[in-house]
């Protein structure tokens, strides 16, 4: 493989990444599934870096899981996203970055629609008016927050404390990277590094140590999409879809996962547990499976937070086989723990996944 | 007319010794080695300008040509025969400037040399698609990923086609519509030549290796001059070539560099993957990017695929809006080499009437 | 196992590398000539069998040659062995070999 050929290709997509004051909106599940992600962006951002980034309280979903699954018209859709407009206007910031990769998407359609069609965007602030009273500008610059993490990745880099490194072997960890479809699908000059190589996540792992997989099924949907799963008999399409491509990258080794959506992270280790209590099947060494983190996960471990405030106890495929490898020191004891040091329980161990 | 030729009126009172040429051709290609024969057998004085070090154009990288599988060296020779001694080439010239005069033509050189003629024949052709644009077939990034152009040259160096890895493929597959046909690259149009390229190769790799499975991916199958037809036919045949009906979609790495592709086999309707050792893609062509240049100077039009417009289609096919101004083969669009020598013939009858009925 | 009341999807594209290719190498062996193939469909437009079932000749062959013959023992019972495929084929294809063949391919291998 000729990593200069890819390179060429990266180099043609850049894109506009704000460099501070940015106006962030949460992901409507995310905080369920990876509870201290979005903390650790914010925590990343401010304490490590020193940038200036605000929620406003009043800000609500982007209704894309419901645009997706047919269920929210699309001009209901524009209006909402104009509500988050307004109130990034409101507080005073231009630079928008989302936490959720198909708000990202959603958001750069809805864009993309306003320039192509500027009598829609004048509907949807007449909309915007009479429903709320509100008024908006556009934002000067939309980025997603793996993005962010990506332009400061040097810096990040610079104050790690830990590498995607084996310590046992010297070896750089062998690192599956996975991008959210809505992020550079629909607009490749939108993403970094395009649809085809997409660098926001490879470079992330190149600069702190690790080794990017290339995998036949690189290019697959995890099978989140929406409408597909919202139903549980349908599920089985979006865990073939995940279990395509944990079979193909299973050859390569992988020691972890990247992704930047809150969808795929959640099915690609969810999906884990599932297979491995449906077939017996499980990826990884000794049925440890393939831990699948989140770009701010990521970040959090390489800077040297503890694993467990990270919220890597609630991963379905566990973390700690990584974090020997990275040499990271983890309190087994505290796992299960709160804040306030009591017991949240201890889940029910699966049946072949390990189960530390 | 019995003239060989007809001194330019300026040159009876010029001081210096060289003569100017009557017709100044851009491009030692096919197209103008062939025309700068035919005006030469007509008595002309021929000056071919030429970019490359050396002429001969794309024909003298090529091994062998369709369908019959023949040296293009042999063609090559056969035109440089009649050219030969009667014609000028100058190689490595870079042109940057065209004065169309009233009577005439300066062409000026990045290297301070200028050159004056009657008329001028565009003959500067095309250039193979990049086939790093097609991102997902993963040429420059996969090992064993190549052009058909790399297995040409592999061909005329006496050379096996090998994987990366210097072993003999089991398994080759060959892409059709690379850079062609594609509205993601910006080229609607067919690049003609490719697919006959294709059967061709098929071939000779089955010639050379009767042990390697050859698969062709097409969309079409464009066999429409004498004899394509049959050499497809023959593929099959004789040689076990198979083809499949649909287009590559995505090229992904195995661990041991073999080469994981997926089209669809549109005949039975069904997703295809298959390991392959090397894939070859057909790559098509593209308009010369230094012609750009020449278009600007001279006030021409190019088509919406990019390729020079002839005044008319059908009967000026090689006149141009400017008068004096020809255009002869690849410069216009795809071509084969029977068309290119065809028309470059056509091109020097046109010059050669046109220069009669200057004064 | 678990039931969660979905179940994991077969895949439906082709592996070619994963089919058993037995059935296809045998027919081909005998009757050579399905390798001209080109896919033209005349075979199918005119069958007898195709006129009044979901039979088509074409498809039948042509997954044939994928290794694809899990089908292939159903759908040859619609065959009448009358001949139109082969009088009407371009390339000249010996069909009515292919399908006797492709009989007793089936019941070699299938």
């Amino acid at each position: 493989m000729k990593v200069e050929g890819k390179r060429r290709i990266w180099k043609d997509y850049q894109k506009e990444i704000a460099d501070d004051r940015y106006f962030y909106v949460r992901s409507c599940v995310r905080q369920n599934f990876f509870p201290a992600s979005e903390k650790m962006f914010f925590r990343i951002l401010k304490e490590e870096l020193g940038k200036d980034i605000f929620e406003n309280a009043a800000h609500t979903t982007c209704s894309g899981i419901g645009y997706h699954s047919d269920v929210v018209p699309f001009e209901t859709t524009m209006t909402m996203v104009a509500r988050q407009f307004a109130l990034m206007t409101e507080s005073g910031y231009q630079n928008f970055t989302t936490s959720c990769i198909t708000s990202f998407g959603l958001y750069t359609e809805i864009l993309e629609t306003w320039h192509h069609f500027p009598e829609v965007e004048a509907r949807v602030r007449e909309n915007l008016k009479k429903a709320t009273g509100r008024e908006f500008d556009k934002p000067s610059n939309l980025s997603h927050a793996s993005d962010v993490i990506y332009k400061f990745r040097k810096e990040i880099g610079e104050k790690a404390r830990y590498r995607l490194v084996n310590k046992q072997t010297g070896q750089p960890l062998r690192c599956v990277e996975h991008i959210g479809c809505h992020y550079s699908r629909m607009f490749p000059g939108k993403g970094v590094g395009g649809a085809e190589y997409p660098y926001v996540l490879a470079g992330m792992i190149e600069e702190w140590g690790g080794e990017v997989i290339d995998y036949p099924e690189r290019r697959h949907c995890c099978g989140f999409g929406f409408r597909q799963y919202l139903i549980q008999a349908n599920r089985g399409y979006s865990l073939s879809c995940s279990k395509k491509k944990f079979d193909s990258m299973a050859p390569y080794k992988p020691d972890l996962i990247l992704t930047n959506c809150p969808g795929c992270p959640m099915f690609l280790d969810r999906w884990q547990y599932t297979l491995s209590e449906m077939e017996g099947t499980t990826y990884g060494e000794n049925g440890q499976g393939i831990p699948v983190l989140t770009y701010e996960e990521l970040a959090g471990l390489v800077l040297g937070y503890d694993p467990w405030d990270l919220g890597l106890q609630v991963h379905q495929v566990p973390a700690e086989p990584l974090l020997d490898k990275m040499g990271i020191p983890y309190d087994s004891n505290r796992k299960f723990l709160n804040r306030d040091g009591q017991s949240m329980g201890r889940p029910k161990a699966p049946s072949f996944l390990k189960f530390y | 007319m019995g003239n060989r030729w007809v001194a330019p009126k300026r040159l009876l009172f010029s001081n210096s010794i060289k003569m100017d040429p009557q017709v100044i051709i851009i491009g030692a290609g096919i197209a103008g080695l062939t025309a700068a024969g035919a005006l030469a057998e007509k008595g002309h004085h021929v000056l071919i300008l030429e970019k490359e070090a050396q002429p001969g154009g794309h024909v003298a990288q090529w091994d062998r040509l369709f369908p019959s599988r023949r040296p293009g060296s042999e063609v090559l020779d056969h035109i440089r025969k009649i050219m030969d001694g009667r014609v000028e080439i100058k190689p490595g010239i870079r042109i940057n400037g065209i004065i169309a005069h009233d009577q005439d033509f300066t062409v000026l050189t990045e290297e301070g040399t200028s050159y004056t003629g009657q008329a001028l024949l565009i003959a500067s052709g095309f250039r193979l698609f990049q086939a790093e644009r097609k991102e997902e077939y993963g040429y420059g990034i996969y090992d064993n990923v190549i052009t058909s152009a790399e297995v040409e040259t592999v061909f005329k160096q006496g050379k096996k086609l090998l994987t990366s890895k210097g072993t003999l493929p089991q398994r080759v597959a060959l892409i059709h519509c690379v850079g062609s046909r594609d509205e993601k690259v910006g080229n609607l149009y067919c690049s003609k030549v490719c697919c006959v390229t294709g059967v061709k190769q098929a071939i000779e790799i089955k010639e050379q290796l009767p042990q390697c499975e050859v698969f062709s991916f097409y969309m079409d199958m464009r066999m429409y001059d004498r004899h394509f037809e049959e050499l497809y036919f023959e593929a099959q045949k004789q040689w076990g070539v198979q083809f499949i009906r649909g287009r590559l979609s995505e090229c992904s790495e195995a661990p041991d560099q073999s080469l994981i592709i997926k089209t669809e086999d549109t005949l039975t309707g069904r997703p295809l993957r298959m390991i392959v050792d090397l894939v070859i893609l057909l790559v098509g062509f593209v308009p010369e990017p230094e012609t750009g240049k020449l278009v600007e100077m001279l006030g021409l039009s190019t088509g919406e695929d990019g390729f020079i417009l002839p005044s008319d289609e059908h009967y000026n096919d090689n006149l141009t809006t400017v008068p004096g101004v020809f255009l002869a083969g690849a410069v216009k669009g795809p071509a084969t080499i029977s068309n290119t020598i065809a028309d470059a013939r056509a091109a020097a009858l046109q010059i050669d009437s046109w220069l009669k009925t200057k004064p | 196992m678990k039931d969660f009341g979905f179940t994991v999807q077969l895949d439906h594209s082709i592996d070619y590398d994963a089919k058993d290719k037995r059935m296809m190498r045998y027919v081909l062996y005998h009757e050579p000539s399905l390798d001209w193939c080109i896919g033209c469909g005349s075979c199918t437009a005119t069958c007898s069998a195709g006129q009044f079932t979901l039979f088509n000749i074409r498809m039948a062959h042509t997954l044939l040659r994928r290794g694809e013959t899990e089908k292939l023992k159903q759908e040859l019972k619609k065959c009448m062995f009358c001949g139109k495929c082969q009088l009407t084929c371009p390339r000249g294809v010996n069909l009515r070999n292919v399908l006797l063949r492709i009989n007793r391919a089936i019941e070699l291998f299938g």
